[in-house]
């Protein structure tokens, strides 16, 4: 025991002592091993790309170099804690787990080392209360704008009224999965549909039963919060009994490539949600002749311009936009993470800019205050067209019931502020 | 030479029944208590804390309860990551049911509950053995899980099921929550191990454990000799699972902080603690430590030595750690079938010979 602990203490040691060279420092808690390394892979990807990309074309942002620290978690909530635990020190700038259940676990220590968190379209989304989780941001959208966006999709689908529908949902059985049940029981209540709820547990591979009571029951529609292996499962299980695709609607985080094409011809109309656009963006070509082409491709390339690839790469936009709104803020190239922090708060996302970036109209127009870390939760409703492979854009973008949204965010926010003696606020 | 028997007279039988009857093993003793009490706590940072040190104590007290059930009774158990749910979730309602009870009363409380959980799944062991035992552990695992994800009143009614440990003070410091300074952790993990430990050593050196070694060994002629079966096996899983259910308060209250209980106490949990068990050594407390310092540094190692020194992906590294811990382990099932543990023994005897083998 003492020799092994003895060991690593030396190397680690080693380890600990290493400086790291460049200045911003972004860690990128991946995943791309284990049941979530499909979604995983592709969006570190795009998030790492974009990055190199600054680096390459623009020398970084403002002037200064971007190092990408990138840590394996495999979606596990230990490996989580101790990546975060092992870059914070580096002088970590802004962390984005793509992880509903390692968010929790950093939602707190983030607010305690002053580290600004995004989790955008995931995480907890009660923090959108910006004044309450000063430090957590959840904009453009989260789950219970999703839940909101599909039903108000499904209002004009028919004809103003979901009167006796009887609509199912079907989630991984984990935190990411349970939170928009809470908006779709309300939902339910206001627009008089049955709601039933079905829960997959994790990984979601097993779902025979799940849609056996599918078959059974026939719900008018089947809504999807899945992630992971679960969607291909979901969606192959589905084209089994034979259930309509166009009445199946998945998330923003089961509406990928790589979840519909398993189930080959039969995912044909498959409906999900997005909150960034899809198709060819001019900063593609910039990518793959900066990075891809120099052999500095995050993985093995192949992934880019898919739907997660242009997540990622989005994610990380907000990421660079933000940073750079903090150098402006404080007149600083070299800013500290409560810097980033500010310019998140502050910052603003216009049209015209996404179209100076190369990715006109890649999300909606958006800006953040300290009261609203939510954005404007907007989504559009896509469709898979297996034959010519890709994701078409059915929808402009669609407007969440902020009326049914915002009161659930100010209780579960206010249950949270209280449960841990925060006064609500601005930093 | 200096690791011998004798010249160490004893004088009494309370110096004849002690712990460690070799002088140098007490000085070594001491030494490492001395170590992790004395110099650890002013040295340890966030990363050492979290990513070693506290997973390392807290898994050692799970794998002492599995050694338990497992090393000195003989029955096979699958169902420790369920029970460390129970501990779990038995802390979460404790500290948010009475926020002004002391969080290491709820701890302990934590184990109690878990005792009784794990008594009652221990039932069967008294018609079933062996693989037939694990199956019903199995159903242990996935009976309790289903139940902590499925009835709200174990959250709190939360809208994510998670469970999240309020700030809690022992002595005016912070144990849990954010704000935990990494020697709190690690102090409060430190004594819980501690404590646990010498109650294990002593549970096995005594009747008790003498009874539960009967089982393990023969247990028809144990019944023979007039070892109570009943008693043995149950008392067996009770004390098991109340190790293992402070493990689960530990392993939520300071150290995850939130825990979702599919991801945090599945099925892998279970195999984790087993296979600490098995490479450190069956039937033996320094085997539970060394197994649990062994699955709890080695992913860390692997990950240092492979992404920061070697510079290879992450991807790779990840998938190279499952396929050397896996050949770890077979290669320890063939070479070495009582573990660490049994490492440990014939250093030891080899030591008592040295310098004069013949």
């Amino acid at each position: 025991m003492t020799i092994n602990k003895l060991a690593a203490l030396a190397i680690t040691a080693t380890m600990a002592a290493a400086p790291v060279m460049a200045d911003l420092v972004i860690p990128d808690l991946s995943y791309r091993t284990g049941p979530y390394a499909a979604g995983g892979t592709p969006f570190s990807d795009g998030y790492q790309d974009y990055f190199s990309l600054l680096n390459a074309r623009d020398g970084g942002i403002g002037g200064e170099t971007v190092s990408i620290v990138e840590c394996e978690t495999g979606y596990s909530t230990e490996k989580g804690v101790e990546c975060y635990e092992a870059t914070k020190g580096q002088g970590a700038l802004i962390y984005q787990p793509l992880s509903t259940g390692i968010t929790y676990q950093l939602i707190p220590k983030t607010v305690a080392d002053g580290i600004p968190l995004h989790t955008m379209g995931y995480g907890r989304t009660s923090a959108a209360n910006g004044e309450v989780f000063n430090w957590t941001f959840n904009y453009p959208a989260n789950y219970w704008d999703a839940a909101s966006v599909m039903v108000n999709y499904l209002l004009v689908q028919n004809d103003g009224s979901l009167e006796g529908k009887n609509i199912a949902l079907l989630y991984h059985n984990s935190a990411y999965g349970k939170e928009p049940i809470r908006t779709l029981e309300n939902l339910a209540e206001m627009h008089g549909f049955s709601f039933t709820q079905i829960a997959v547990d994790h990984p979601g591979q097993e779902q025979k039963s799940q849609w056996l009571q599918i078959r059974r029951e026939r719900p008018d529609y089947v809504l999807m919060w899945g992630w992971g292996v679960m969607n291909q499962v979901a969606i192959q299980e589905a084209v089994n009994i034979g259930y309509p695709m166009d009445q199946f609607i998945g998330n923003w985080w089961s509406g990928a490539e790589h979840d519909v094409t398993p189930a080959g011809a039969g995912a044909d109309g498959y409906l999900s949600l997005n909150m960034n656009r899809v198709g060819d963006l001019p900063v593609f070509a910039e990518i793959s002749a900066l990075v891809h082409d120099q052999g500095n491709a995050a993985g093995d390339g192949d992934n880019l311009g898919n739907v997660l690839y242009t997540r990622g790469m989005y994610a990380a936009m907000l990421a660079a936009e933000a940073i750079a709104k903090g150098q402006e803020i404080h007149g600083v190239a070299d800013v500290t993470p409560a810097m980033v922090r500010d310019g998140m708060e502050a910052l603003e996302i216009t049209e015209a800019r996404m179209e100076e970036l190369g990715m006109a109209g890649v999300g909606p127009a958006f800006s953040v205050s300290c009261q609203d870390h939510g954005g404007n939760g907007l989504g559009i409703v896509q469709q898979w067209n297996a034959e010519a492979g890709e994701f078409v854009a059915l929808t402009d973008y669609i407007s969440p019931d902020d009326s049914v949204t915002l009161p659930l965010i100010m209780e579960d926010s206010a249950a949270f502020a209280a449960e841990n003696n925060i006064e609500p606020g601005c930093l | 030479m200096f690791y011998r028997e004798a010249g160490d007279f004893k004088t009494s039988y309370v110096e004849d029944n002690q712990t460690f009857p070799i002088k140098f093993d007490r000085w070594r003793y001491w030494a490492v208590l001395a170590v992790a009490y004395l110099v650890i706590p002013f040295i340890i940072n966030d990363y050492w804390a979290n990513a070693i040190f506290v997973p390392f104590l807290i898994y050692a007290i799970a794998a002492i309860g599995l050694n338990i059930l497992t090393g000195y009774c003989g029955q096979v158990s699958l169902g420790t990551g369920g029970f460390m749910a129970v501990g779990a979730y038995a802390c979460y309602k404790l500290m948010t049911g009475f926020p002004e009870i002391s969080i290491i009363i709820h701890i302990i409380l934590s184990g109690g509950i878990t005792a009784v959980v794990g008594a009652a799944f221990g039932l069967p062991s008294l018609r079933i053995k062996g693989f037939y035992l694990a199956v019903a552990t199995l159903a242990a695992q996935f009976f309790l899980v289903w139940l902590f994800n499925k009835v709200e009143w174990f959250y709190n009614y939360s809208a994510s099921g998670q469970i999240s440990a309020p700030e809690r003070f022992v002595g005016g410091v912070a144990v849990t929550g954010a704000n935990t300074q990494a020697w709190a952790q690690y102090m409060i993990c430190l004594i819980f191990v501690t404590v646990c430990a010498l109650v294990a050593r002593n549970l096995t050196r005594g009747t008790m454990g003498r009874t539960w070694m009967a089982i393990r060994d023969m247990d028809i002629a144990a019944e023979i000799i007039g070892v109570n079966p009943l008693k043995a096996k149950l008392t067996a899983f009770a004390v098991s699972s109340f190790f293992i259910g402070i493990s689960g308060a530990l392993f939520f209250s300071v150290y995850l902080g939130a825990v979702e209980v599919g991801e945090a106490f599945g099925i892998q949990k279970s195999f984790l603690v087993l296979f600490m068990v098995i490479i450190g050594g069956l039937g033996s407390v320094f085997g539970s430590f060394a197994g649990a310092a062994f699955l709890v540094v080695l992913p860390v190692a692997l990950k240092l030595i492979g992404v920061d020194l070697l510079g290879w992906p992450t991807d790779l590294v990840s998938h190279f750690q499952l396929v050397f811990v896996g050949a770890l382990i077979m290669f320890f099932l063939i070479k070495e079938p009582h573990g660490l543990a049994q490492l440990w023994r014939v250093v030891k005897e080899k030591l008592r010979l040295w310098p004069f083998p013949h």
